[in-house]
């Protein structure tokens, strides 16, 4: 038989059906395989008799021919997602050993579908960051490296970790958030598959908060397909998020094999960047060649405010997480530090919970927020948000389906590489995602080839409003014509 | 724009975040940094321009004002750094 982590979600589901190995089976499989990859720090901790205790409920489902959808399927959840009585810290002292009274509604719905959870992943602290160096409990290491180097990279963030283990075959699947480009970004670094949906689709309920008209959801996993099946447990409407849409969810595994005959695919011109690496450019155009042999139109667009997302965003973003992030004050949960008065122990606490990339961004979402600065800052930001929103409206207007754009501006880059780099160096590793979020658009980030370092480099479809079906059609279509990525050899292990 | 030391600790207080003499000077570099970033903005023309104030339009949903969940304190103050009988305890407020 071969390796059980080796199978891709929907193969592990056929083989679970079939009784060729039973859900304990493939679990002790993802468990020990956790235990050997260690030096990655994907999982920030491991829940096996969680886990264990699941894949017995399962096997016994399907044993009954009571099987669910996801029944059975080992999965690992970011460490933003509120998970009840298991430790939830979003990679941050501040948290501590915060155990949730409750469940997340996007994992409590996985767990409702049969899925099995194996631990806690690691990211960004709160999400914030772009190489998952900024948590608390160290960064993650990219099962990918240089050929002929044994380098570590960085996975990407802020879901590094969920990238990381969905590449080194701990896990079928993952949770993931994404902000600016948290899954995207990292899926791309890793060889992935990642889709942000559309703003709505899945509940926030229960998923530490950063940025909340930014934060959404979405799965990281192996395959187009694998990514189709689990969105569609996630997704749904949720009375305890006022955000969250009331439409209902799509089979999107159905859509997968729709393919892109007829579709018109944009490709924006402002996506090309001086400086742009050619790799990125040649693999572009590839993707472009691809749909269009697959009976896809391909037509220049232009979305005029492309270059001031990022900036709009270094404002919008850090101004509702500084208002977020007012909750953790040392009252209610996770770590206090004493102080003379309540003053002193609310910035004293702050100060020691939060590390440097939160603080800073608290800081500028502090000032830009203050008064006599709200309209000159955090007001002009959310006017060009409606340009750039704007832009992708009249696109689609025009009869465009979809938009291909690159994922990233390079592939993983080494660990500590840009340690001593302003922070905006480190932003512009968002520069072609975070349009999407500012917009509210459904992304996904499909791995489309090596480059010549023979590191995974993506591609980016971005979708009309609620229409990731489109995305998983034209995702598949590009997985199919780059081949399924061979996932590097377990030098970990 | 750009903030000078005084006005980085001003901000540091109102974030409610400490911060050491050493750290200043750093943060301000950083912040000012990001500020240099975002001046493009000022170019864009706004002129007209409604602020988003909702990604996807829809209509805010609205329920009845009743309780819906609760009766549980001791789970509420569960994770708390210091309670008694179900309150959060805090250094005295009022003096």
């Amino acid at each position: 038989m071969t390796d059980l982590t080796d199978l891709s979600l929907a193969e592990a589901r056929e083989g679970l059906k079939a009784r060729r190995f039973s859900a304990t089976e493939l679990t002790r499989a993802h468990l020990e395989a956790m235990e050997k990859a260690r030096a990655l720090n994907a999982y920030v901790l491991e829940t096996p008799e969680r886990a264990l205790a699941m894949a017995a409920e399962s096997d016994k489902r399907i044993a009954a021919g009571e099987a669910r959808p996801l029944e059975g399927i080992p999965l690992g959840v970011k460490d933003l997602f509120a998970t009840e009585g298991v430790r939830t810290t979003a990679c941050s002292a501040i948290l501590d050993d915060f155990r949730p009274p409750y469940e997340s509604t996007v994992t409590s719905q996985l767990w409702r579908d049969g899925a099995v959870m194996l631990g806690k992943l690691n990211n960004d602290e709160f999400a914030m960051g772009s190489s998952n160096e900024t948590s608390v409990f160290g960064p993650v290491v990219n099962p990918w490296r240089r050929k002929g180097s044994d380098a570590k990279l960085v996975p990407g963030g802020s879901s590094g970790g969920s990238a990381a283990a969905v590449a080194a075959r701990l896990c079928l699947g993952a949770t993931a958030t994404d902000t600016g480009g948290s899954i995207r970004q990292p899926a791309a670094f890793t060889g992935t598959v990642g889709i942000k949906p559309t703003y709505g689709r899945c509940s926030r309920w229960g998923i530490v908060a950063f940025a909340s008209s930014l934060d959404q959801a979405g799965p990281i996993a192996r395959t187009v397909r694998d990514s189709a099946i689990l969105l569609r447990s996630m997704a749904g409407h949720d009375p305890k998020d006022t955000t969250s849409v009331d439409l209902p969810v799509p089979d999107y595994e159905a859509a997968v094999t729709r393919g892109v005959k007829g579709l018109k695919i944009g490709i924006p011109k402002e996506y090309r960047l001086d400086g742009m690496p050619a790799e990125i450019e040649a693999l572009w155009q590839k993707g472009a060649e691809w749909l269009k042999a697959a009976g896809a139109e391909i037509v220049e667009v232009s979305l005029p405010h492309t270059k001031y997302a990022l900036p709009a965003y270094y404002i919008v973003a850090p101004a509702e997480a500084s208002s977020n992030l007012a909750r953790y004050d040392g009252v209610r949960y996770g770590l206090r530090v004493p102080g003379k008065d309540i003053v002193e122990m609310y910035e004293k606490t702050r100060a020691a919970g939060f590390g440097r990339e939160v603080k800073r961004r608290i800081m500028i979402g502090t000032y830009v927020l203050s008064a006599g600065y709200y309209d000159a800052y955090y007001l002009r930001a959310q006017k060009v948000r409606t340009l750039i929103k704007r832009d992708f409206e009249h696109v689609y207007a025009s009869g465009v389906d979809a938009i291909l754009a690159p994922a990233t501006p390079s592939s993983a880059f080494g660990l500590g590489e840009k340690a001593n780099a302003s922070p905006v160096e480190m932003y512009l590793n968002d520069v072609f995602t975070v349009t999407v979020n500012m917009a509210g658009l459904p992304g996904i980030a499909v791995p489309a080839g090596l480059d010549s370092q023979g590191l995974p480099l993506g591609l980016q479809l971005i979708g009309r409003p609620f229409d990731e079906e489109t995305l998983f059609a034209a995702g598949q279509v590009i997985e199919d014509a780059a081949g399924r990525m061979v996932l590097p050899e377990a030098w970990w292990a | 724009m750009s903030v000078d030391e005084k006005t980085v600790r001003r901000i540091a207080h109102l974030a409610r975040i400490a911060v050491t003499d050493e750290e200043v000077p750093h943060l301000q570099g950083e912040l000012n940094a990001i500020l240099d970033f975002v001046e493009q903005l000022r170019e864009v023309d706004v002129e007209g321009v409604e602020p988003m104030t909702s990604v996807m339009p829809m209509v805010m949903k609205k329920r009845q004002d009743a309780v819906t969940d609760g009766g549980y304190p001791e789970k509420i103050v569960a994770n708390a750094p210091m309670s008694e009988d179900n309150f959060f305890v805090v250094p005295k407020v009022v003096e």
